[in-house]
């Protein structure tokens, strides 16, 4: 068993693609959990919107690379605009069932066999990340850690969005738009006594979460090519929701510390195990159950943490909505 | 801001004042001289039982009205149906002259027409500055399209600021500006909500139930203020149990029992209205004021206590006269 | 007409299992196999049964190639280059009775686009049967397979209501507690048990489930004065954590429970399955008794109380604790029933068939109204029997879709549900 070996294919998760991904739709749903007390279950779903509507904007109707992000984006509004018009006036719980489900509907309509022309049903679509690919400003060669310039290319990419995004999350928090946010996350009546239209608030949050989502869900899908929609399903929106718990709700850095967090431990138990396993040393899983173990722990990790931590690892137990 | 402000045109002293509030006779519904809120007809029933029935409601300007009434009797309903947090089954109503029935709770805040609960709401995650912040109206920086650019909503953002430290001073929470308001007193945070109601100078301050669970310390500051909101041009209508604060600042006091108002007037006058005793006696069965024996010994005990009314000329309705009247009359039918 | 549906369904019978016995395209010849594109379909008749056994012949860009489908009617011919290709059905061999569907060009001229694989789509039947007839049967059975599975959900769903009604908790892991007895029943069943323990044991286990869930993690949490949105993310993350523990020890198979694929049997004019009946029996009976159990005991009266308001039903000598246990046992039991009758029902055992119905249930419950037992047996009733009947429109895949749309439509125009008091509505 090379120790060396696991322990830098877990390092190499902090900076790839996919983990950027799970930081920026974690963002999305700090803005609507942490920062507005929305409860979002179905960021899958915004994701699914995001990398179903570019890909399918670039592969059906062959726009190029801008309008397909363009059309990405407004598909993520027009999605939570129609989410939040029936439950934002609402009890919390209601918002929670409605976006899992609505989650769930797009997972269903991208998977059906009807529409196989349009969204390769379950195979999903593939090949819509040329444009994305010509813009590769870094010739062929060897980068740092070995990478290709086109690994390179993706990382440092998914990583200007991350962090751009971040900043936008940070200064619109400490606004005063963000205050009546974190007004509302607390108590609403008392907001609307103010004279504040928290309606609109909701339905903004609930749309810049969702355009964090839609912009990790072309995160999640252009550097590997393809989109499949068993990936949207409903795990997707509660490792997620782990993400955002491990790292702190109510910080712009805690999803992002969380995503990383989990995609490295993640590696480190599958790899350990997978050693283990092959050098005998476990003798009663296989690796198959080994990759199912690591998602029971998942499962009793976000629970432990939102009972003893609910303000994650790096969260301010005192700016925590509910303690 | 003082009583002299642009809002006072006739250059009256609010607190001296001292014409008619009534026009007419001091009934339940009368018209005021100058009402800044005119209900008609609003109803609310929840599962078949009339919450709330007022026929007719004239809330007077630059006046301190208490609206009083037992446990149940509506008067919360009423706050949240005219402050637009409730819908009633029937009703209209006016402030300042415009209708405001079925306007949303916000825009009615926008008007003027500002609240606070009974229960406190102050956001206990928020320090105590940001909670003031938070109250304050046209900060550009609270639309989204605005929110990013600090140069478009620092100079505004300043202004607030200097606003509430004036507010957090006269409230006595200077201190205190920094910290959570999770970690302020229950009488602390009465303040602060109420401080926090003032950051966009309403013309009409609705206060639930200000007293309720306030440290008795910190009771006639509360009164000082209230009263001050007055000398400063504004209206203030309150619900309220405490009868000793009643008779200290309101000016005017509605009674209301079972949904409907049954008697209006000055507070000396109200407390010693049939109506009214009979509301309180009405609601409270559970009181065993039957045994006279009883009465004595409480009254005893009241007029020992400085701060009761008892045994003063203001006992309206709890004196031991009115209680044996009432119980007479009872024993006559 | 009956005996058109009754081989259907056996040549269903039969395809299932040598479905899963051999992979689902035929084996292409060495020459073909290392092309990246396909050419590939599904061939189904009216009815959505697959037809096995046709040939398919592709042709152009100097290849030819050709297939046979399979036992689930699927077909896949490699092919070495996107383009244009002509496809051509060879009607000789298709099965008696069975007919490419008026306007169906055959042969035709396909090209590929973006993508590695084409979809060839050929209809079937229309004509063969008389369309009317079909349809007035059709819509029958659906009615009473929905009113069956409409019964099975309500069973889940009253659980969740009284347990939301009585907690106030929106339990995302009862899609589990409905799994765990259908596995149950599948695993008492493997190790040897009759299936009547099996499945006594099954729903001992369910209750049982429900049970270790309240008093090793919810009573601690309502003890600690947690609130409900952080129970309710707990409550997600031990779906999370069962959902896996299941596919742990089980794996990713679908299984079959004894008994579970049996040949419709004709009521009159319905063609049914006789468990859809013995599920809709069995569903009726248990939820009429739980209807009495509420409405007249002393414990029903309790659990209505504490309902209603938590803090007067326990100022009044109701203890409160006892009754939120009970509810949970009865949850967890309703549930692991309404998993087994499931698990007939689909048929078919899989880790995460609760999670499946979860939506189904929860919209049950919205529909009903949240919190009200009798809105959720009604809200659960009309979703069934809505997945059924849309299905006579929509394609299988997108069976549970209408409801989810329909829930959110509801909630627009009526958010207190169809049987719930607008004043509950926060």
């Amino acid at each position: 068993m090379d120790f060396g070996n696991i322990l830098s294919l877990a390092l190499g998760e902090i900076v790839t693609p996919t983990t950027a991904a799970y930081a920026l739709a974690a963002l999305g749903l700090a803005v609507h959990f942490g920062y507005s007390g929305l409860l979002n279950f179905g960021q899958a779903g915004f994701m699914a919107v995001g990398a179903y509507g570019f890909a399918i904007s670039t592969l059906t109707f062959k726009v190029p690379f801008v309008v397909g992000l363009l059309i990405a984006l407004l598909s993520a509004v027009i999605f939570g605009l129609l989410l939040g018009v029936p439950t934002l006036r609402l009890r919390a719980d209601y918002l929670a069932i409605v976006t899992i489900a609505a989650a769930e509907i797009i997972r269903y309509i991208v998977t059906t066999n009807t529409l196989f022309r349009i969204t390769g049903s379950a195979d999903g679509l593939s090949t819509f990340q040329r444009e994305f690919d010509s813009f590769n400003p870094f010739p062929p060669g060897t980068y740092i850690f070995g990478w290709s310039n086109r690994d390179f290319y993706v990382r440092v990419v998914s990583w200007l969005v991350v962090i751009l995004c971040a900043v936008i999350v940070w200064l619109l928090m400490r606004s005063p738009w963000g205050r009546v946010l974190k007004g509302i996350r607390e108590d609403e009546n008392a907001v609307r006594s103010l004279g504040k239209n928290v309606y609109a608030y909701k339905m903004q949050a609930l749309v810049i979460g969702g355009i964090l989502g839609a912009l990790a869900g072309l995160l999640f899908t252009l550097p590997r090519g393809s989109v499949q929609p068993a990936n949207y399903a409903t795990e997707l929106t509660f490792f997620l929701w782990t993400v955002l718990l491990l790292g702190g709700m109510s910080t712009v850095l805690g999803p992002i510390v969380g995503a990383m967090i989990f995609w490295v431990v993640l590696s480190l138990t599958q790899n350990l195990l997978a050693g283990l396993i092959e050098s005998g040393a476990i003798t009663f899983l296989s690796i198959v159950q080994a990759g199912q173990l690591r998602f029971i722990l998942v499962g009793i990790a976000l629970m432990l943490l939102m009972i003893f931590r609910p303000q994650g690892v790096f969260g301010n137990k005192k700016e925590l909505a509910f303690a | 801001m003082s009583g002299t402000n642009g809002q006072n045109p006739d250059n009256i002293d609010y607190m001296t004042d001292t014409r008619a509030i009534a026009v007419g006779e001091n009934l339940p519904g009368c018209k005021k001289r100058d009402p800044i809120v005119v209900a008609d007809n609003v109803t609310r029933n929840f599962g078949g039982i009339s919450a709330v029935d007022v026929e007719h409601l004239e809330i007077p300007r630059h006046k301190i009205t208490a609206l009083i009434g037992p446990n149940g009797a509506g008067k919360t309903t009423l706050f949240n149906l005219l402050t637009g947090f409730d819908t009633p089954n029937s009703g209209s109503w006016t402030f300042e002259g415009n209708n405001i029935a079925g306007v949303s709770s916000y825009k009615v805040a926008r008007m003027g027409m500002v609240r606070t609960f009974q229960l406190t709401k102050v956001m206990g995650k928020l320090t105590v500055m940001e909670n003031m912040r938070l109250g304050a109206a046209n900060q550009p920086g609270e639309r989204l399209s605005k929110a990013l650019f600090k140069n478009i909503w620092g100079g505004r953002e300043r202004e607030i600021t200097k606003h509430a430290d004036v507010l957090l001073e006269k409230f006595k929470l200077d201190t205190k500006k920094d910290d959570y308001a999770a970690s302020l007193s229950g009488g602390q945070r009465k303040l602060l909500e109420m401080a926090r109601s003032l950051m966009v100078r309403p013309k009409l301050v609705m206060l639930d139930e200000p007293m309720a669970g306030v440290n008795p310390a910190l009771t006639q500051s509360l009164l000082d203020h209230i009263k001050n909101l007055k000398a400063e041009g504004m209206t203030v209508l309150f619900v309220e149990h405490d009868m000793n604060m009643v008779r200290h600042i309101a000016d005017w006091v509605v009674v209301m029992a079972e949904g409907r108002i049954v008697a209006e007037g000055p507070p000396a006058e109200v407390m010693k209205d049939p109506a009214v005793i009979d509301a309180y006696l009405g609601a409270h069965h559970d009181v065993d004021l039957g045994d006279a024996e009883g009465i004595r010994e409480l009254e005893a005990e009241l007029e020992a206590d400085e701060e009761s009314i008892v045994g003063t000329e203001d006992a309206g309705i709890i004196a031991p006269e009115a209680i044996e009247a009432r119980l007479e009359e009872e024993e006559g039918k | 007409m009956g005996a058109f549906f009754a081989a259907l369904v056996a040549a269903l019978l039969l395809a299932a299992p040598a479905a899963q016995a051999t992979t689902p395209s035929p084996s292409p010849s060495p020459a073909q196999q290392g092309f990246q594109n396909n050419i590939s379909g599904f061939l189904r008749d009216d009815a959505r049964a697959p037809i096995p056994g046709v040939r398919i012949s592709v042709k152009g860009n100097n290849f030819e190639g050709s297939a046979t489908s399979g036992a689930n009617g699927a077909w896949t011919i490699p092919v070495p280059a996107k383009g244009t290709y002509t496809v051509e059905l060879d009607t000789s061999t298709l099965p008696e009775g069975i007919k490419l569907a008026d306007g169906q060009q055959n042969p035709r001229d396909v090209s590929f686009s973006q993508t590695s694989n084409l979809s060839v789509i050929f209809a079937f039947g229309k004509g063969i049967v008389v369309q009317g007839q079909d349809f007035g049967q059709n819509l029958l059975n659906r009615l009473v397979a929905g009113v069956s599975f409409g019964m099975l959900l309500a069973l889940a769903s009253v659980g969740l209501s009284l347990i939301f009604g009585t907690t106030g908790l929106t339990n995302f892991a009862h899609g589990e507690m409905v799994t765990i007895g259908a596995l149950g029943v599948f695993a008492f069943n493997a190790w040897g048990l009759p299936v009547w323990l099996a499945i006594t044991l099954a729903l001992v286990a369910g209750a049982a489930f429900g049970y270790v869930q309240d008093a090793g993690l919810w009573r601690p949490l309502r003890r600690r004065g947690t609130g409900l949105v952080p129970m309710m993310i707990v409550s997600i993350g031990l779906a999370l954590a069962a959902r896996y523990v299941f596919q742990f020890f089980f794996g990713g198979d679908t299984q079959q429970l004894p008994g579970s694929q049996v040949t419709d049997v004709q009521l009159g004019p319905i063609s049914i399955s006789p468990n859809t009946l013995w599920s809709l029996l069995i569903a009726a009976v248990v939820i009429a008794a739980l209807g009495l159990l509420l409405l007249k005991t002393r414990l029903g009266k309790a659990t209505r109380a504490v309902a209603d308001n938590p803090a007067l039903a326990a100022a009044s000598g109701i203890d409160v604790d006892r009754v939120i246990r009970i509810v949970w046992v009865v949850g967890g039991f309703l549930a692991a029933l309404g998993g087994i009758l499931w698990a007939y029902y689909r048929p078919g055992v899989t880790w995460d068939m609760g999670t499946q119905i979860l939506l189904a249930i929860f919209a049950g419950v919205t529909l009903g109204g949240l919190g009200t037992v009798f809105g959720a047996l009604v809200g659960s009733l009309v979703v069934g029997i809505f997945i059924e009947l849309t299905s006579l429109v929509l394609p299988p895949d997108l069976k549970y879709v209408g409801a989810l749309v329909v829930m959110i439509v509801v909630l627009l125009f009526r958010p207190q549900g169809i049987l719930g008091r607008r004043e509950r509505v926060g």
